[in-house]
């Protein structure tokens, strides 16, 4: 186990490697620079500024300078949009809100949808798996930003119960909506592998001999049925955990969260190279992280698997 | 969203077993697809969304891309689905023909969903296949290759594609593509590792058939019942995702469309009183979802059916 | 644009009231003194001298204060200078500062604006807007900001603590319209020395306006508290701002229903006339100095058929204004057929030919200009129109497109962000391209400059005369009838396609008062507005 830890994680760095020099060269690569503007800025400014940025360094003197800076300072740059700000500070204040109600979704998806998918299961055909069935899979087509609009018209226009937007750690009722708004369509699909797999393992025969001896019912689903049923599940977090950050972008936009998925956008955007690398990184380390807790929850749950 | 990576090996694997026992696993299959009525409705549904999305032309008033004058300026009254004025879906904010430009939406985005899922299954295949052939050093290099490429932000990535090199419908197949390969590659990997070592393959082997020419005439054949179901349910992704990147208005050029182009304009204006400009494009966007889910899962059923 | 030197040797000494906020007869004034003010994108820096955006320049004026003020009509009024004079030959301004502090305590002085001006013109600044200092024409800003002067030499000295001395290369009708502009505003050189870049933020910035920073969200929210040591701070009455960021503008208009937002500077394409309907006391438009136009690429690596002024003039023809304005914007605007905004103090409207024309009788010309071009059903023109990404450019775009389409030029639509379409721009990789030029200050140079050869200029369009004119206009007593001929070149050669003149689709807050309608700049203090009880 030791072993195969310690192998991922020196997957992960050539992994980083590859991604930052990918996106260094993508982003040198495209046209417009972080200081196109209308009116072109004089000779001198322009070269103060890429002086400053380091910007008329060779690209691979660049690259160098930036990853010797991330390794001996943990220093990921200035911002060239929000000059006022470093990478550090947007990161610092962006990443968590974003992972504020990232986990929060994460869990309330999780509790819903695995509640939504046993209860299916539990009673197969019956009107209320017809209910969690619809349920799940409209819940899993209606993209978020439809979702995100129909709820601050409701509840913050209508009914008045919601702030519309922004944000606060201190008051949950900032936190209501961004996380409906995120974890629904996870809830949908984790719905959906729960029920599946829960049927299986229900109609499998160490469940059959677990009825036969008579245990109750309740007690063959959490302590017999619940824990492989868990399997798919799992393996289906690693990835879902990195896909809600990306799909924070919409949370962000329509609720002004100020979480780092629309400080990614804009990044992109505005040619603001060292924005968009730090949170290119930070995803990409998130990615590896979570891929790698899948994997080690997926061999204690599953003693058959070893790595 | 998500297809579940254990059900596709089990169906991998049993796909290979039949095969190799001689007994094609097909016929069995359409019977029992044709008794999953989710999957028979799933599949009338997509029938008739291809219809529409091929022939609905013929029955529109107006092209997609007309402003009709008339209606501009005040379309929160007069732009409403009509018989009448020829707008059986009402317009959009600048008087132009909804039926039209849904209609074009829709092959649009199941053109980017189909191109998409195909090009992640054939790269998948090919990779995959190739990696458990070849074997030994080679499979080593190229599945850590995978490793190190399933750690990478792909939803960042295409974005940063779509605005360093402009939006095109080129970008869009190939970076939506781009996206689900890996996942496949591991599975016809495994499987192919399974296959090679067969009496079949070995015999071609002696007679002296090119390694490329096993790959494409006898590993890969063996695989098609997981690539098409894999590639069924690829499709719904692709087409999430296209609505994810049209949302942030990355999508396809104007005047073309696309069912994410679509419904993002219509959320936008939903408290305006032009609830049509979202129900329709929203209304054909789910209930192909919902076909693909219910024609891929049946087809997974069908081919890897528990009770056997 | 009144001349400020005149033919006798007298100095002009200017004490009006200044402005501040004085409620008026009958008004009670509400227990809630705070604004919720909408913007778009988060606040990108508050630093006067580095800021290039409007949002956060509507911030900064809030949190600093220049020489001048604008009043609610956009009329200069004294901000931290109290008087000034203007030498005879229109060359040396002369400010008096009055006593006020800095948020610190510290006091104002003139040599927080000479370091301020030195440090927007110094290149090692590297300030997006250095080049504002040299529109002033204040002398040796051009060198300093090409680094070929220090930035002591600048034309801007303190001859004591209060009095501050301006030196212009030229005489400029408009030097003291730019004086309300965010880059001249002082900044506080103890404290930027000691803080470096992080000077402005919440609790180490130290400004001299009527508020101070209490707070600031990135992407969330900015507040701003009354500043006590503030000269004024006796008739300030509003306590407190806030700059709400909501990134889409439909969420925002929801939440201004709901109370959220007290005011929204501008609204989603469209919906201006039904809000108005709802909405009587809330909705308002007012004409802002932007102008919105298709410029035609006439440099060398551009099309062939745009250097035919046939072709630009078809062109410009088949779009219908009306039809822009009425039926897809909504909000106030206004046709466009010449390029300087209509609101422009002292600018008078030129004679344009096509606006008296109907869209039919344009139509039937463009057709035929095109036919006698070359093009026509055998040999269609066929062009791109590139835009930058957003709704309503987006609308407009696909409005053009149809226009074009039915005098049978083939458009392909270019969407692109921002910073890509600039470049595209400004490398001259375009046919049409969108493009609109919001004044700089309340003058009609501020528009007709750039078409001048050498000015920004995108399209390259190149024209002795219009430079001659406008060389005159910037000495000549009474401007507006060069810039009257100036448009008339500029028409006559259709260097651009003129589309619509701006106007704010605004909702302002039924008992919010002071917001300043008439300054076509949307030059706006919040010290100068107060809300009102039921």
């Amino acid at each position: 186990m030791f072993a195969f830890v310690m192998r991922r994680l020196a997957v992960a760095i050539p992994t980083l490697l590859l991604l930052i020099i990918f996106s260094f060269i993508l982003m040198h690569l495209a046209p417009g620079g972080p200081f196109s503007q209308e009116r072109e800025l004089p000779a001198q400014v322009l070269a103060n500024l890429n002086e400053k940025y380091g910007l008329n360094d060779p690209l691979w003197k660049q690259i160098w300078n930036y990853l010797t800076g991330i390794v001996l300072h943990f220093d990921f740059g200035p911002s060239f949009v929000y000059p006022d700000r470093t990478v550090n500070e947007l990161i610092a204040s962006g990443f968590p809100v974003t992972l504020t109600y990232g986990t929060l979704s994460f869990i309330v998806a999780i509790l819903a949808g695995v509640s939504l998918g046993v209860i299916a299961a539990i009673w197969h055909n019956s009107w209320l798996d017809y209910l969690a069935v619809g349920i799940s899979i409209g819940a899993q087509v209606l993209p978020n930003f439809v979702m995100a609009p129909i709820l601050v018209l409701v509840f913050t226009l209508w009914y008045r119960l919601l702030p519309g937007g922004g944000w606060s750690f201190t008051d949950p009722t900032f936190w209501i909506m961004p996380v409906i708004a995120l974890a629904t369509s996870y809830m949908a699909s984790i719905a959906r592998i729960t029920r599946s797999s829960m049927l299986e393992v229900l109609g499998s025969n160490h469940i059959r001999t677990a009825r036969a001896k008579g245990m109750p019912e309740h007690r063959v689903i959490i302590r017999h049925a619940l824990k492989p049923a868990m399997l798919p599940v799992i393996s289906y977090l690693g990835p879902v955990f990195v896909s809600m950050i990306t799909g924070s972008v919409v949370i962000d936009i329509y609720f002004s969260t100020g979480g780092i998925g629309k400080a990614f956008v804009d990044s992109a955007l505005n040619r603001d190279y060292a924005v968009m690398m730090g949170v290119t990184i930070l995803v990409g380390a998130l990615t590896i992280l979570f891929n790698l807790i899948v994997d080690i929850l997926y061999a204690w749950i599953d003693p058959k698997i070893r790595y | 969203m998500v297809i579940q990576q254990d059900k596709m090996q089990s169906l991998a694997a049993r796909m290979a077993e039949d095969e190799v026992k001689g007994r094609s696993p097909w016929a069995d299959a359409r019977k029992r697809f044709l008794r999953n009525r989710a999957a028979m409705a799933g599949l009338v549904i997509l029938i008739l969304v291809a219809l529409f999305a091929l022939f609905g032309n013929r029955f529109a008033a107006w092209s997609n891309e007309d402003l009709d004058f008339n209606v501009m300026g005040q379309v929160a009254t007069m732009g409403m689905p009509s018989v009448e004025n020829g707008h059986y879906f009402g317009t959009d904010d600048l008087g132009r023909d909804l039926f039209a430009r849904t209609v074009q939406g829709t092959q649009i985005s199941l053109m980017v969903g189909i191109v998409g899922a195909a090009i992640a299954v054939i790269a998948g295949t090919l990779y995959g296949a190739t990696a458990g052939y070849v074997g030994g050093r080679t499979d080593q290099l190229m599945m850590r290759a995978v490793d190190i490429l399933m750690a990478i932000p792909y939803m960042f990535v295409l974005i940063l594609l779509l605005v360093m090199f402009g939006r095109s419908i080129a970008m869009l197949f190939l970076g939506i593509g781009l996206i689900s390969w890996l996942d496949m590659s591991r599975i016809v990997r495994g499987q192919t590792l399974s296959l090679k070592n067969r009496e079949f393959i070995e015999a071609a082997r002696a007679t002296g058939v090119p390694a490329w020419r096993i790959i494409l005439r006898h590993i890969v054949p063996n695989l098609l019942g997981v690539v098409a179901v894999y590639a069924t349910l690829l499709v719904p992704l692709m087409i999430l995702t296209e609505s994810f990147i049209s949302f942030l208005g990355l999508g396809v050029q104007e005047p073309l469309t696309s069912w994410g182009a679509l419904i993002s304009e219509g959320a936008r204006t939903m408290s305006y009183g032009t609830l049509w400009q979202l129900a329709f494009p929203l209304f054909f966007f789910c209930i192909t979802l919902f076909g693909f889910f219910f024609v891929g899962d049946g087809l997974r059923d069908a081919l890897d059916p528990k009770d056997r | 644009m009144t001349r400020l030197a005149t033919a006798t040797a007298l100095a002009i000494v200017l004490a009006l009231p200044s402005h501040g906020a004085t409620p008026a007869e009958g008004d009670n004034l509400a227990e809630n003194q705070e604004l919720s003010f909408w913007i778009l994108d988060a606040i990108k820096s508050l630093d006067p001298q580095i800021t290039s955006s409007r949002t956060d320049s509507d911030m900064i004026r809030q949190l600093f204060e220049g020489l001048l003020n604008e009043d609610a009509k956009g009329a200069m009024i004294p901000g931290a200078a109290e008087s000034w004079e203007v030498s005879e030959d229109g060359l040396t301004y002369t400010f008096h500062l009055r006593d006020a502090k800095w948020s610190n305590g510290d006091p104002v002085t003139a040599g927080d604006f000479v370091y301020a001006w030195q440090r927007a013109a110094n290149p090692a600044t590297a300030s997006e807007y250095a080049w504002f200092i040299e529109l002033m024409n204040i002398v040796n800003a051009a060198e300093i900001v090409a680094g070929e002067k220090a930035p002591e030499e600048l034309g801007a000295k303190a001859l004591d603590d209060k009095t501050l001395e301006v030196t212009l290369i030229k005489p400029t009708p408009y030097f003291l319209k730019t004086l309300s502009h965010a880059t001249t505003y002082p900044t506080p050189q103890k404290v930027i020395e000691a803080e470096g870049d992080a000077w402005t933020q919440p609790g180490k910035m130290v400004g001299n306006g009527a508020y101070v920073l209490e707070s600031h969200e990135l992407g969330v929210q900015a507040t701003a508290v009354k500043n006590e040591n503030y000269w004024d701070a006796a008739n300030t009455v509003m306590d407190k701002v806030t700059f709400v960021t909501v990134n889409d503008q439909n969420i925002a208009l929801t939440r201004y229903l709901a109370g959220e937002i007290d005011w929204m500077n501008t609204l989603p394409a469209g919906q201006f006339p039904r809000l108005q309907g709802e909405y009587p006391d809330q909705a308002v438009s007012t004409p802002w100095a932007c102008s919105y136009s298709y410029l035609f690429n006439l440099s060398d690596k551009g099309p062939e058929a745009l250097k035919d002024l046939r072709v630009r003039q078809a062109l410009s023809y088949a779009i219908d204004r009306d039809i822009i304005v009425d039926k897809i914007l909504q909000g106030g605007q206004k046709p466009a057929y010449y390029w300087t905004h209509w609101a422009i103090e002292g600018f008078e409207a030129p004679e344009i030919e096509m606006a008296g024309w109907s869209q039919a009788e344009r139509m039937e010309k463009a057709k035929a200009l095109l036919a006698e071009a070359g093009y026509g059903p055998d040999n269609p023109l066929t062009l791109t129109i590139q835009y930058n990404t957003s709704e309503d450019h987006k609308k407009l775009a696909i409005a053009v497109q149809q226009f074009w389409k039915a005098i049978g030029v083939n458009v392909t639509l270019n969407n692109y962000e921002w910073k890509v379409h600039i470049d595209r721009l400004n490398n001259q990789d375009f046919e049409v391209a969108r493009y609109a030029w919001c004044g700089d200050y309340n003058e009609a140079s501020t528009f007709l400059d750039y078409f001048r050869s050498g000015g920004y200029n995108q399209g390259k369009y190149s024209n002795a005369d219009y430079d001659k004119l406008l060389a005159d206009a910037a000495t000549a007593e009474n401007p507006a009838d060069l810039y009257k001929q100036a448009e008339q070149i500029l028409v006559g050669d259709m260097a651009l396609a003129p589309a619509y003149h701006y106007a704010q689709a605004q909702m302002i807050n039924a008992d919010l008062r002071g917001v300043p309608l008439e300054n076509v700049m949307s030059t706006w203090y919040a010290k100068d507005m107060y809300r009102v009880a039921e």
